[in-house]
């Protein structure tokens, strides 16, 4: 009995550990990033690995997720008599949520894990060691700007999604369903405020990049210096991105939509 | 890949979120929509006004002509008293316009429609519009309809 509570503190303990660790190497990934100014390429690269890399992705995704939404909307509101606000329903839920949402959860599979493997590969293979016997500090040289490429590559990420999204809806809603071309954009500027809905689904994706990027290189420099090690770390980045997206994605959405 | 390739498709990426971003901007929100910030506010009480909401449009024979920009609750008056930022390019309503809030459509936004009256004299910044109709609550309706038919 007593050595099952044991189990459960011992349990609690690492996590909580844990996290501590994963704010202490944040905090030192952060202190490290402007260091980068001087040397951009690095980021550059990063940008390359984890933004465009991960495009092709995000826009077939993207107009696809738009596609849906224009005909699950259009079969809803035809009901009500109401199909030409069918601009405002794919623009809505784009913005706030999906673009965002689904941005970062694609993030994660795509460049997050891709991460991980690779800083945990340079870990298991003791790159990062013999980076250390250089004096060269792995953080900044390896890890900061992984992180930083990650985060600037997210947003951009995100506004493709929506825009290629939008962009699907009014093709199935406009060319396929028949809706009025002027009343799917001009419902759709009526409705859709800029600081609103389009900003806060920037803020979102920002945020969503942030802690995207960060799970990411972590678990990649936390992992366990063996194959088994680095796979394990490499699922871990996927789902704990896809909680913390989801969880964060709920806080964010009370703290900006919920006072309507 | 050579460096220079990958500073091409990272511009190119860049770039690409700009426009989306833009798109969203210019093409989705109401950015276009939204009046300039110069203009002039006129105020009107109404005894209420449903489901006005701030940014509301005020419409002239259905031409948006302004947006509601700020609503409080006069405890004086025990009335609404509701901000509306008219649009400068409309500062030809006389002072006897009247104000009404409607609703677009059965189920639609509510949004104020302005009467010109016959006046010389035009409505300046911070002046109140004296003739004001609130908005019509379905349920009042309902009600006066009811005691109609049993009066009969």
């Amino acid at each position: 009995m007593l050595s099952s509570v044991q189990r459960l503190g011992q349990w609690g303990l690492a996590r909580f550990e844990r996290l501590g660790r994963a704010n202490i190497f944040l905090a030192r990934v952060l202190l490290a990033l402007p260091g980068l100014l001087l040397r951009p390429l690095l980021v550059i690269k990063e940008v390359y690995s984890s933004g465009v890399l991960s495009l092709v992705i995000i826009v077939v995704s993207g107009t696809f997720v738009g596609m849906v939404l224009g005909l699950q909307g259009y079969v809803t509101l035809v009901k009500f008599g109401a199909e030409e606000s069918l601009g405002v329903v794919v623009a809505l839920s784009l913005a706030r949520e999906l673009g965002p949402v689904v941005t970062a959860l694609l993030f994660a599979g795509r460049a997050g894990s891709a991460l991980t493997a690779e800083i945990g590969l340079m870990k298991a293979t003791e790159q990062l060691s013999g980076m250390e016997m250089m004096a060269v500090d792995p953080l900044k040289r390896v890890v900061a700007p992984r992180f930083l490429g990650g985060v600037i590559a997210m947003p951009f990420l995100a506004a493709i999604f929506g825009a290629v999204g939008v962009l699907g809806g009014y093709v199935v809603g406009v060319g396929l369903l028949g809706v009025d071309a002027g009343a799917f954009w001009s419902q759709m500027q009526a409705q859709v405020d800029l600081y609103e809905d389009v900003l806060n689904g920037v803020i979102k994706s920002v945020a969503f990049g942030f802690v995207a990027a960060w799970i990411a290189v972590y678990e990649g420099y936390d992992a366990v210096p063996t194959s088994e090690g680095v796979s394990l770390a490499t699922t871990r980045t996927v789902v704990h991105t896809s909680l913390a997206v989801l969880g964060l994605d709920f806080v964010l959405t009370a703290l900006m939509f919920g006072n309507v | 890949m050579s460096t220079r390739s990958i500073e091409i498709w990272v511009g190119i990426f860049v770039a690409a979120g700009f426009a989306a971003l833009f798109m969203l901007a210019m093409k989705v929100s109401n950015l276009t929509t939204l009046a300039s910030n110069e203009g002039y506010t006129v105020f009107g009480d109404f005894q209420n006004i449903g489901g006005l909401k701030v940014r509301s449009p005020v419409k002239a024979s259905g031409v948006l002509v302004g947006r509601v920009s700020a609503i409080e609750y006069d405890p004086k008056k025990f009335e609404a008293r509701v901000s509306m930022r008219l649009d400068e390019s409309q500062r030809f309503f006389p002072v006897d316009t009247s104000a009404s809030i409607y609703t677009a459509g059965l189920l639609g936004e509510q949004y104020i429609s302005l009467d010109p009256g016959a006046e010389e004299e035009v409505l300046k910044d911070g002046d109140t519009i004296e003739y004001t109709q609130s908005a019509m609550i379905l349920e009042q309706l309902v009600g006066k309809f009811l005691v109609n038919m049993s009066n009969k």
